[in-house]
């Protein structure tokens, strides 16, 4: 350790260490966090290094002040971050909303653990993926990514910090206890390399401005405490100078806003990998480590003759409602595996519309699926 | 004002007067102003302001000595103080 | 020296010309008149911290106020400063978050007994144990007042409240104590009857290295005072008159408040300990070097 922001090089490397390498990478420099199994490493690889690179490491009493301490900070002017999982999510989703409401740059990562309750600390589950879309109460839209590699955890968290500055949101990760438990084969590029997207400051002085009122791009630039704007922020439904006003008129044209500005920005957003769909009968459409797993029953079945291509969820909210109704036009059937009793599942089957069937291949947590289960479905899907 | 002695520096000596300031559409009528001011400068008039309630108007301006706490202790921002030129002990 | 020859000065003082208040420059004028009842003490509160704050001599631009839910939350939204309305009982970690990313930042939490101590107890203990430097007001009405005067951890035994109609049965906090068992190295309790008392221990707040503690007795006419025989604002400003009792230094552990009992006042800590950016950076400098 050189007390370099970067640390251009190969490593092998665990996941969650991954995850704070590409933070760091990003620029993030606070990280408020609570010990929790799986994502402990990360709060560990924190507190080592964010005192080398001038960073703050605080460990809070729970996750919800870790969540608030987070907020607190990037209005400080920081890029900061916090790391929990199933347990500690549900205790963050009331800040999360406010970080929404507010429009807070910020990143949030969910090792994903078997659930629900205690559940199964040590052991994987992809049980959260809709109450990372609906878990803070009312009307919003999120962005969440689900990396399937200590490498992608590694660049997407260098994404997620770059997308929660670009629409003024926090962002999700939503790995999971084998990604991030899982030691690999890591690639850090030089900084020079890394694209980092700087926080939109005003251009106008502090008397003219106005911290709601956006941009065309629907997100309005952000002053930090301290810059001299005197702002006053607020969770309830505001207006554009930032006070509160409680009638349905103000919160319309708010959560429209907030709603339009990723739903709107929704192809710059969206990341999806794809494999042999131009001619496939099935997709075999999945996120995280489940799309992994799918890799070698996909194989088997290609080599039984079955047409079945891939689509993998790099991005899984906002959902690519777009591309799976696309889809469902031209194939037969989709087989959705992932470890929960369907999630993500159910948003295919929503935007396929009953034109091509949704087959989950369901597991209730503990372990990655085994090839058998999904190539039985694949088959089946053709039948 | 009666003295048993004539104090030595009596020239010298200045009372402070304040000159009071009311913003009526503020005030909620709560009366602390009028039931803490050691001078007794204020009382609750008849009128009304927009929100109903009877602002304080100055009773005894002579005797406000610009203590200032009518202005602390208003919870409204409703009642300031100017200060006016001193005026001698009597 | 003759006093000098004006217009009649009882019209000019009555006279409803639209005057601007000395405090309007760190008031949200066109926010005014604020939302809070006839008699209630928060504005009180806000005229001495906003008096402080214009003594102080810090840079204004670097001040930023930090609220959570409630009556006492709204002051957020009064001051014409970097102000922040967070989440119910957040405001400490929230506050915490800010000076940790910015120390140049000078924060302080302006909040309610309801949101700090009892949603947000577990913050304001662990903030105050870290001696994160910043200002912690707490006013405190005995009740959760903007929800409909519910029943709360300050509470005095036997008040009556919306969910105690047969008399609080739980025993308060004594807030003072809390504090200085925690760690905090500045408390100290007033009431929004003895204003320079309380203007001038703000301003020690504000200067004091360290997690700062400050709480304001305050008069909740509408709810808690109508139901405990304190139907006006004047009433509870008479009750703080008759029965608060100023002891500095006094071991906090002796202040509680009982129904109508004595309110004891003054400043109870005023030691200093290293804050948690101090010890950041000795342990820093010894281990990186």
């Amino acid at each position: 350790m050189n007390g370099e922001g970067v640390l251009t090089g190969e490593f092998f490397m665990m996941g969650d260490v991954a995850c704070a390498e590409g933070a760091i990478s990003a620029g993030c420099r606070f990280f408020a966090g609570y010990p929790i199994t799986p994502a402990t490493e990360i709060a560990e690889r924190m507190a080592e290094r964010m005192p080398q690179i001038a960073g703050t490491y605080v460990q809070m009493e729970d996750e919800l002040a870790s969540m608030i301490t987070v907020l607190g900070a990037s209005w400080g002017g920081v890029k900061a971050m916090t790391a929990t999982s199933g347990p500690g999510f549900s205790l963050m989703m009331e800040n999360l909303g406010w970080g929404i409401m507010t429009e807070t740059p910020c990143v949030l990562v969910n090792v994903q653990r078997g659930g629900p309750s205690t559940g199964l600390p040590t052991l994987v589950g992809q049980g959260d993926m809709m109450q990372a879309r609906w878990g803070s109460h009312g009307p919003y839209e999120i962005i969440a990514l689900a990396p399937s590699s200590p490498q992608e955890l590694f660049d997407l968290t260098i994404r997620a910090f770059n997308l929660s500055e670009k629409y003024r949101t926090p962002v999700l990760v939503m790995t999971d206890a084998e990604v991030g438990h899982m030691t690999e084969k890591v690639v850090i590029p030089p900084p020079e390399e890394i694209e980092t997207f700087p926080r939109r400051k005003p251009t106008v002085p502090p008397h003219e401005y106005l911290p709601y009122k956006a941009d065309d791009d629907l997100v309005p630039p952000m002053a930090n405490a301290g810059d001299g704007y005197r702002f006053h922020i607020t969770g309830l439904t505001h207006d554009e100078r930032g006070y509160p006003v409680i009638d349905a008129e103000t919160q319309d044209r708010l959560i429209t806003r907030l709603v339009e500005k990723i739903r709107k920005n929704k192809d710059d957003i969206i990341q999806l990998e794809e494999n042999g769909l131009e001619d496939a009968e099935v997709v075999l459409c999945s996120y995280g480590i489940s799309a992994r797993t799918a890799l070698w029953p996909v194989e088997l079945a290609r080599r039984e003759g079955i047409k079945v291509g891939t689509l993998r969820l790099i991005t899984v909210w906002p959902f690519p409602e777009e591309r799976i109704r696309q889809l469902a036009g031209r194939v037969r059937a989709f087989v959705v595996p992932e470890i929960n009793y369907g999630q993500i599942a159910l948003e295919v089957e929503r935007c396929a519309s009953g034109q091509a069937e949704v087959t989950l291949v369901g597991h209730a947590g503990g372990d990655i699926h085994e090839p058998e289960r999904v190539l039985e479905a694949i088959r089946r899907a053709v039948r | 004002m009666k003295y048993w002695r004539k104090p030595l520096d009596i020239e010298y000596l200045k009372i402070p007067r304040g000159r009071i300031h009311i913003l009526k559409e503020r005030c909620k009528g709560c009366s602390f102003c009028v039931e803490y001011c050691p001078c007794d400068v204020l009382e609750i008039s008849e009128e009304f302001n927009a929100k109903g309630y009877h602002p304080p108007c100055v009773k005894d301006e002579e005797a406000c000595v610009n203590c200032g706490l009518c202005e602390m202790l208003c919870p409204e921002f409703a009642i300031y103080l100017d200060e006016e030129e001193e005026v001698p002990v009597p | 020296m003759s006093s000098k020859q004006t217009v009649n000065p009882k019209l000019e003082t009555q006279n409803s010309k639209p005057d601007r208040h000395p405090m309007d420059e760190l008031l949200r004028e066109d926010r005014l008149p604020h939302i809070w009842c006839s008699g209630c003490g928060i504005g009180v509160a806000l005229t001495c911290f906003i008096k402080a704050l214009q003594k102080c001599g810090l840079d204004l631009d670097k001040v930023v106020v930090v609220s959570g839910i409630g009556c006492t939350g709204r002051v957020a939204g009064y001051v014409n400063l970097d102000s922040f309305h967070t989440t119910h009982g957040r405001a400490i970690p929230f506050a915490t978050g800010l000076k940790l990313a910015n120390p140049e930042l000078k924060v302080v939490v302006f909040s309610g007994d309801g949101d700090l101590i009892a949603i947000g107890g577990n913050h304001l203990i662990h903030a105050a144990r870290r001696n994160v430097n910043m200002t912690v007001i707490c006013v405190n009405n005995f009740n959760y007042g903007m929800t409909g005067g519910q029943v709360g951890p300050t509470t005095p035994p036997g008040a009556i409240t919306s969910t105690s109609p047969y008399g609080c049965f739980e025993h308060p906090f004594n807030l003072p104590y809390l504090a200085a068992a925690s760690g905090a190295v500045y408390v100290a309790r007033w009431t929004t009857l003895h204003v320079r008392r309380l203007e001038k221990s703000i301003l020690e707040a504000l200067h004091k290295r360290g997690f700062s503690f400050v709480e304001i007795i305050s008069p909740c006419p509408t709810l808690y005072g109508r139901w405990n025989k304190q139907r006006t604002g004047l009433a509870q400003m008479q009750y703080y008159h008759d029965q608060g009792v100023i002891r500095h230094g006094l071991d906090p552990k002796e202040a509680d408040i009982g129904l109508h009992g004595e309110i004891i006042e003054g400043v109870f800590v005023h030691i200093e300990k290293p804050t948690f950016l101090d010890f950041c950076s000795d342990a820093l400098a010894k281990s990186v070097g």
